[in-house]
């Protein structure tokens, strides 16, 4: 079954990153420059924060730009991301009315959820979890 | 390994970048490279706020790496206490730095006009502050460069208040609303050189020596933090979770240490600010504990009903204390009012009230008058009239503010009441009266903050296991804990997760990097930034032998009984001679 990271209440979130940091170790490395997952305040700490990762939507728009086809629809929701065809246009993150299509700084190329659940493993206050989609 | 040094002249808005591998190779990070650079940057002798005066940020080599290295050490020569200034913040600037990828940053000189500058990877962009000096919020400040810059969500915004425009000695610097370099004047610093703030932000990718080794050593520092009690503590009720338990044991100072119990504590208690007015946590870069709590004050327009803002107010222990049971404010939206003003005029919080109390006992006493206050009665618990003196202070209303504009010890030192000023080498006290340990530590505190050493931290412990601990003792103990710190505030990480980063965990997190560091050898390198801090302290002007012990302390029981000024001295001139040892 396909799986996506769910944000169950953003307002548990307490802007600490560990998300993100996590992503970024999938590569073996620190930092945030590769991170799939993203979370930034709402204008201000005093606002709380927002989460931005890739919800696998149904019919997703990202896809629908990609002009060469390396952003495939995943079955059951989502997407997949072939780096050898991708041609770093940056379409895909236009297109993401959420904002959930990343730069990789060091590949120089988009980055999106693989839906690996890394990252929630690092959550303490259970923002986000790995769900199974419907 | 971190080895860039990015150097800004404000004079000549040029900036270049040094290589300094040396410099962290040597001494880490964080203090440790930080105090290295003020020897090398801050001439002897000079008037803290000239443009000689060296504003250093340093982080160290597990910042942006591992979890809790969330903080910055900023270094200067203070314009409160006329010696070594050093300041540590929380908030994003720590990992910010780090992606932007550098180690330390060093700003001299002085802007003729108001500026800000925006650094990232880059380098640096000087940009027209005019239009944000002289505005009568801080938030709003950070709030019109956040919508203004880029970087959001990897950024720090750093910037002052009108009081460090004013180039109150004791003015702070805000880093993202509600984080602080509280003490000791950065924020006057800043104002000096026309500098309003800094947005830091980057983005940067690390790779490691040993990334399996790297993922299960952080693993295993997230795990221990995440299961540790002190996690709890400060992620539920925060630092303000003392405040029971120290009027309990008697040593929570209250209305300039006339007690050390407060009868309104209860009121001002971390659980009771909780249940109340809790309205959001918050946690620094990279760090899951969140301590930092945020109350959401409800207060009505007077003119106008059925109308009500919102500000939210982060709340701590040390501003609980200094603007709460210092100044008798039983009243927490009080309380509240204290805070938000205080931060948005951008003062040290604990100085604010430290002076303020002296304040309120001289008129007290009658060494002051109402009309050297500007007609102002200073009475416990009125925090009204208080919010005016602070913005009297801000605005060096008349003599008077001015004397209280330039801290406890300088007002004193011309109205009198000197018994009762609560300083230690000039910088105003801390929230502790537990026992000897607590004001020998600080007495003796590089920074005389209850930080140094935790000298608070002992005498809790040995209160509670109600054992004798000789003078000698107490002094070796406040010097093994202050090096120690140094290797901590190296790193830079949090001192709350200081029971997680023991030695050998170190060791080992060095390791994951690629870098050979034996936990033995970190003890020495501790004490060596110790000593390095204090040769500029002695260069200053700085003697062990000269610290002023306000009387104060020796007449208000601690749970040990009544201190005995010889016992304090003896303790200092212990100390004194450990860190004047050879190595």
């Amino acid at each position: 079954m396909a799986k996506r990271i769910a944000v169950v209440d953003v307002d548990l979130c307490v802007g600490c990153q560990s998300c993100m940091f996590a992503c970024n170790r999938r590569f073996g490395e620190a930092g945030i420059a590769r991170t799939a997952i993203f979370v930034q305040s709402a204008g201000g700490f005093e606002r709380g924060f927002i989460v931005k990762v890739c919800r696998a939507c149904k019919d997703p728009p990202c896809a629908k730009v990609c002009p060469t086809k390396a952003i495939m629809e995943r079955v059951g929701g989502g997407v997949r991301l072939d780096y050898k065809k991708c041609i770093a246009c940056g379409n895909c993150i236009l297109s993401c009315p959420i904002g959930a299509i990343f730069w990789d700084e060091i590949i120089k190329k988009p980055t999106v959820c693989t839906y690996c659940g890394y990252c929630v493993n690092y959550c303490p206050y259970g923002v986000i979890r790995l769900e199974e989609l419907k | 390994m971190i080895s860039n040094v990015l150097h800004i002249d404000l004079s000549n808005k040029r900036f270049w970048i040094e290589e300094r591998s040396d410099l962290f190779k040597e001494w880490l990070g964080g203090i440790g490279a930080g105090i290295r650079l003020l020897h090398e940057d801050c001439p002897k002798n000079i008037d803290p706020l000239s443009p000689e005066n060296p504003i250093i940020f340093c982080i160290g080599p597990f910042n942006g790496i591992y979890p809790l290295a969330s903080k910055t050490v900023a270094v200067f020569k203070s314009p409160l206490t006329k010696n070594l200034g050093e300041s540590h913040a929380g908030g994003r600037c720590g990992v910010a730095m780090r992606m932007a990828g550098y180690g330390g940053i060093v700003i001299k000189g002085a802007s003729e006009k108001p500026i800000y500058l925006v650094i990232n990877e880059d380098g640096v962009k000087f940009r027209d502050a005019s239009a944000l000096w002289g505005m009568n919020s801080s938030s709003t400040v950070g709030r019109i460069i956040r919508e203004r810059e880029a970087g959001a969500g990897v950024r720090a915004i750093m910037r002052i208040g009108r009081a460090g425009e004013k180039l109150i000695p004791y003015a702070c610097v805000i880093t993202e609303t509600f984080r602080h370099f509280g003490r000791l004047g950065l924020g006057a610093v800043f104002g000096s050189k026309k500098l309003k703030a800094i947005l830091i932000h980057g983005r940067s990718s690390i790779r490691l020596s040993d990334p399996r080794l790297y993922r299960n050593t952080y693993d295993e520092i997230f795990n221990a933090v995440i299961k540790s009690g002190a996690m709890k503590k400060y992620h539920d009720i925060g630092t303000s979770l003392n405040v029971l338990p120290l009027n309990i044991s008697s040593s929570l100072p209250s209305r300039n240490l006339q007690a050390a119990k407060f009868e309104g504590a209860e009121l001002l208690s971390g659980e009771n600010l909780a249940e109340k007015f809790l309205g959001r946590r918050a946690a620094c870069a990279h760090c899951p504990v969140s301590c930092i709590h945020i109350a959401a004050l409800r207060i009505p327009y007077e003119n106008e009903p059925y109308f009500y803002k919102t500000k939210m107010i982060a709340y701590d222990y040390e501003p609980i204390y200094s603007l709460g049971c210092m100044l008798g404010i039983r009243n927490p939206e009080g309380f509240l009012k204290l805070v938000d003003i205080v931060d948005e005029l951008g003062l040290d919080a604990i100085s604010t009230g430290v002076i303020l109390a002296w304040a309120t006992e001289c008129m007290e006493r009658g060494i002051i008058e109402t009309k050297d206050a500007d007609n102002l009665v200073l009475k416990w618990g009125d925090y009204e009239t208080y919010i005016k003196a602070i913005k009297k202070i801000v605005n060096l209303e008349n003599e008077f503010y001015e004397a209280l504009a330039n801290g406890v010890e300088h007002a004193s030192s011309l109205y009198g009441g000197r018994e009762f000023a609560l300083a230690y080498g000039g910088n105003e006290m801390p929230g502790y009266h537990c026992g000897l340990a607590t004001h020998i530590g600080f007495a003796v505190g590089m920074r005389h903050s209850h930080l140094d050493n935790a000298g608070y931290d002992l005498d809790q412990k040995i209160n509670a296991e109600k054992k004798f601990i000789s003078i000698e003792e107490i002094a070796k103990a406040l010097f093994e804990e202050e090096s120690w710190r140094q290797i901590l505030s190296s790193l830079v990480v949090c001192f709350f997760s200081r029971k997680v980063y023991t030695p050998e965990m170190i060791s080992r997190c060095f390791s994951a990097m690629g870098i050979k560091v034996e936990p033995s050898e970190l003890k020495i390198k501790g004490m060596k930034i110790l000593k390095e801090k204090y040769k500029f302290k002695i260069r200053e002007g700085f003697s062990f032998d000269n610290v002023r012990i306000p009387k104060r302390v020796l007449e208000i029981p601690t749970p040990q009984g009544l201190l005995r000024e010889e016992d304090i001295r003896r303790g200092i001139s212990e100390y004194k001679k450990l860190i004047e040892a050879e190595l």
